[in-house]
């Protein structure tokens, strides 16, 4: 599964992040790359900073040390909305969805950034405003085919079980387009089959769209299995880099994980 | 009906013409739809000609010929069906499958079947065919409808639909006689399709049809049912089933009617709502889950809503049947049914998409009682039929305003039957089979020789005429005592409650009946949320007293029930144990059509079975499953064994 020579130019680099909340460190002097069209992971034992780093990443935070580039444009600080604008898209750890609403108006909220008609065309649906959001629409349904969520379609997310509700969430970031997309612990409380189904809906998303990945997981056969490349964080430090075969051997990521006596 | 009609001067006597026929006489009609990206699509019958006659071709420059077999494999899909119509055109033979099949399984059919060609619906059916690749070399051709996720697939197997298409156009242009010339040597004598027994009994045998025989008993249903032009089907049930063969292809294009393809297996439900259908046919545990689920949000409404239900609910039983089979009914009642058809029937049947339904058909299982009444009083036209993969289902139906609850119907126009000696139902049908492939030993067992099919069924007919099924004849037991044992007689009364999703009664041989009983985790889940019982999961459902003492009360009512009939008094259920895994085809314990295999399940549970007749009280078994992926694992239990009540004969009680 791992692509090797699939994966292209450098798309995002982070170099020297550091990040810390009044007295607590989160990040210190983390370094990485994401290439163009990989599936990249962050892994490490809770609290090492995988959260954060996604974050910083977006523009939710801001680093007090470091330097993003995205796409070759360097900057200190991004803002969230910038990001979105720019292609990355996100799903969150705790599933940050419209509850009321329903799977078809909840990813439609993803294509918010495409729309260009004004309120007043969108008030009152003529003109370009039809034939915009009959567009999105067409989009929203490819999307809902792709990741196998018709029989949803009209549901109240709130009405669903765990499992599609990260389904959803994972629509409605693709319905932004994304060149890069971010997945907070995207299998996190679900059962085998389940992931199984989500491990093969990323792999499809980075088959058919070419959208490169950055995901966090704590199941580490599925990382090994579907990422082509992995960092490493503990305690807010990179303690390892490269492919699943050199994390598998790294002595470090083994100490970090298994502890090591002092 | 349209017999007489000629295309280039010949009778329209095969699938292809008959394709050809609505395209010229009802070419802008719509002949099948598809929901796509939340979407109907549709297709009127001239553009289903030019895609049959583009994949037709497409199939011949790849060198598919004559007396070929052509795999089938998907989903109810538009391109699928039309698949059945180019192999056809070809003088090619159309071989469905399961799609559910796991690899292992396929392999046997493809082998048997000796496929060099097949047209798949997506991703999952390549890779299982790629998976028994090396097992099997022959398969050559491997054809895909929906591309995803195959863009980085390098096998030279491996061919899109839509390039197919391209291939079959470019043919075309080249040689433009061909299609005619290949349609004109397709003879009605051919096979016109082979459909693979479910395989209760051994290894699924395939059964070759005509494309005579199968036309003439889709005519036969067509002018019995008076179905035309303007009539929708839904078509959800798996392609390599004789009836959606029958319903959603032969008799379509025999009347000439609108085929409706779902979106996913998932959405039919839904799908059937935007369709309404005119005409309908379900297996029976699809018309219980139907209502089941109705019931279910029923018990969720509120008090008004279900107090209003209830009691027209009770109208309905009262009078319901007699006025769909136009019988007398007092004046009140009848008043009352109209109310009741405004206020809840009407809504009712308009939820469960069945407002415009005309039609509706079960079959290959008794139905039950309560489901039975339930759909023909609320004014569901529902009616039975029996048949077998081997008689095209054209034996039996009830005629309209005649449906009984325990017969299956009359003869059709064409049908004789006589009852053997022990009891078998023989057939002889317009729809006859024309033989097993490759099985003429087979075809010599059940098929006598002045040409009655044996259909291995128990049967009798009753006082009006009609026939009654009881059993298969093979299955039909004795208990030590002598008295009859029809084992799925009770199974099927027992399967009635909702609560009790499959059993398996023993008792052939022995001195008692014994029953496995399988719980409907849905409707027992509910049953146990409403008594605040909280449950983990299906394992610890199985085992809780409070679950044993609501399934020992559908056994007492079954019994009940059997000491009312005084042959079948003695075969009452004295001992149950509940499974603590639900029976699965892909353990082998069902058929693909979900019919109960009980040799086998009797072999793997024997401690179970040994340990109900040998009185202990619980008994502790490890079983090995198969997971949806093709890993195993096991499952542990301890498993309880409880008397059941059992009633006497009123005769002797009294």
């Amino acid at each position: 599964m791992t692509g090797q020579g699939k994966t292209g130019d450098v798309m995002l680099s982070v170099e020297n992040i550091a990040l810390s909340f009044g007295g607590v460190r989160a990040l210190s002097d983390v370094s990485f790359d994401v290439r163009e069209g990989e599936v990249r992971a962050i892994i490490g034992p809770n609290g090492a900073g995988k959260s954060s780093m996604l974050n910083v990443i977006n523009g939710v935070y801001h680093p007090q040390q470091g330097n993003i580039s995205f796409r070759g444009e360097m900057r200190h600080r991004m803002d969230p909305h910038r990001a979105a604008a720019q292609g990355i898209a996100r799903t969150f750890q705790n599933i940050a969805l419209f509850k009321g609403m329903t799977v078809l108006d909840n990813i439609m909220t993803g294509r918010n950034l495409k729309m260009r008609s004004s309120l007043f065309e969108q008030a009152i649906y003529i003109g370009r405003n039809r034939r915009e959001e009959l567009a999105h629409r067409a989009k929203v349904e490819e999307i809902i085919d792709f990741l196998q969520i018709e029989h949803i379609r009209k549901t109240p997310v709130g009405r669903l079980p765990y499992g599609l509700q990260k389904r959803v969430e994972l629509a409605r970031a693709l319905a932004a387009e994304p060149t890069l997309l971010l997945l907070d612990e995207p299998m996190a409380g679900m059962n085998v089959e389940e992931k199984q189904d989500m491990c093969r809906f990323i792999l499809d998303v980075n088959d058919e769209f070419g959208t490169t990945i950055v995901l966090i997981e704590h199941d580490m056969g599925v990382v090994m299995d579907i990422c082509d490349r992995i960092v490493v964080l503990d305690y807010g430090r990179k303690i390892g880099d490269g492919t699943p075969d050199e994390i598998r051997n790294n002595k470090a990521v083994i100490d970090a994980y298994l502890g090591v006596s002092h | 009906m349209a017999q007489s009609e000629t295309i280039s001067g010949r009778s329209v006597d095969t699938f292809p013409l008959l394709l050809l026929r609505h395209a010229r006489q009802q070419g802008n009609r719509t002949a099948i739809r598809e929901k796509d990206l939340g979407i109907w699509q549709s297709w009127t019958w001239g553009q289903v000609a030019n895609e049959v006659r583009a994949l037709a071709c497409g199939l011949a420059a790849q060198g598919f010929r004559r007396e070929m077999n052509l795999a089938i494999i998907g989903d109810n899909r538009p391109r699928l069906y039309w698949s059945f119509t180019a192999a056809q055109c070809l003088g090619g033979v159309p071989v469905p499958m399961y799609q559910d099949a796991v690899a292992q399984e396929m392999l046997f059919l493809l082998d048997n079947a000796e496929i060099e060609y097949a047209i798949v619906e997506d991703q999952e059916q390549v890779d299982k065919l790629l998976e028994i690749l090396p097992q099997y070399p022959n398969l050559k051709h491997i054809f895909y409808d929906d591309p995803r996720g195959l863009r980085n697939y390098r096998q030279p197997q491996l061919m899109s639909y839509d390039r197919l298409r391209e291939i079959g156009r470019e043919f075309d242009r080249k040689d433009s006689g061909f299609f005619e010339r290949a349609i004109g040597d397709v003879k009605p004598a051919d096979t016109c399709v082979m459909l693979y027994t479910s395989g209760t009994t051994g290894k699924p045998k395939g059964v070759c049809h005509t494309h005579a025989g199968f036309i003439a008993a889709a005519r036969g249903d067509v002018e019995f049912d008076g179905f035309n032009p303007s009539d929708e089907v839904l078509s959800y049930l798996p392609m390599a089933w004789v009836g959606d063969h029958l319903f959603s292809y032969a008799q379509a294009l025999v009347a000439g009617f609108t085929v409706n393809c779902p979106e996913s297996s998932e959405t039919a439900m839904n799908d059937l709502r935007e369709i309404g259908p005119t005409y309908y046919f379900a297996p029976p545990r699809v018309f219980e889950n139907l209502l089941t689920a109705v019931m279910i949000r029923m018990d969720d409404a509120s008090r008004i809503k279900r107090g209003l239900f209830h009691y027209f609910m009770g109208v309905a039983q009262r009078c319901g049947m007699q006025i769909m089979d136009r019988k007398p009914v007092p004046l009140l009642d009848r008043l009352l049914y109209f109310m009741g058809g405004l206020l809840i029937y009407g809504p009712l049947r308009n939820i469960l998409g069945m407002s415009r339904i005309r039609v509706a058909y079960t079959g290959g299982a008794a139905i039950g009682p309560d489901l039975y009444r339930f759909y023909r009083s609320i004014g569901i036209n529902l009616k039975q039929l029996y048949g077998q993969t081997e008689t095209s289902v054209y034996v039996c139906k009830q005629p309209d305003g005649r449906a009984k609850l325990d017969s299956v119907g009359r003869p059709l126009p064409g049908v004789e039957i006589r009852i053997a000696g022990n009891g078998e139902v023989q057939v002889k049908t317009p729809g006859m089979l024309k033989e097993y492939y490759k099985r003429p030993d087979a075809t010599a067992e059940s098929i006598s020789a002045d040409g009655y099919f044996l259909t291995g069924d128990a049967g009798f007919f009753d006082a009006d005429g009609d026939l009654k099924i009881i059993d298969r004849a093979s299955d039909v037991g004795m208990l030590a005592d002598g008295s009859i044992f029809a084992p799925q007689f009770i199974e099927n009364k027992l399967k009635f409650f909702p609560y009790i999703k499959e059993a398996v009664c023993f008792g052939d041989r022995r001195e008692m009946v014994c029953a496995f009983i399988n719980i409907d985790l849905q409707a027992v889940g509910n049953w146990a949320e409403k008594r605040n019982m909280p449950y983990t999961g299906y394992l610890d459902l199985t085992s809780r007293p409070e679950v044993y003492d609501l399934v020992l009360k559908c056994v007492a009512q079954v019994n009940a029930d059997l000491a009312g009939e005084a042959t079948l008094a003695g075969s009452q259920v004295k001992r149950f144990l509940i499974l603590h895994k639900e029976l699965d085809a892909d353990d082998d314990e069902l058929t693909r059509t979900r019919k109960v295999r009980r040799g086998f399940v009797a072999q793997k549970y024997a401690p179970l079975l040994d340990a109900m007749y040998s009185g202990q009280s619980h008994c502790r078994i490890a079983t090995e499953v198969k997971f949806e992926d093709g890993r195993r694992g096991t499952i542990e239990a301890d498993i309880v064994i409880r008397d059941a009540k059992t009633s006497l004969h009123p005769a002797k009680a009294a």
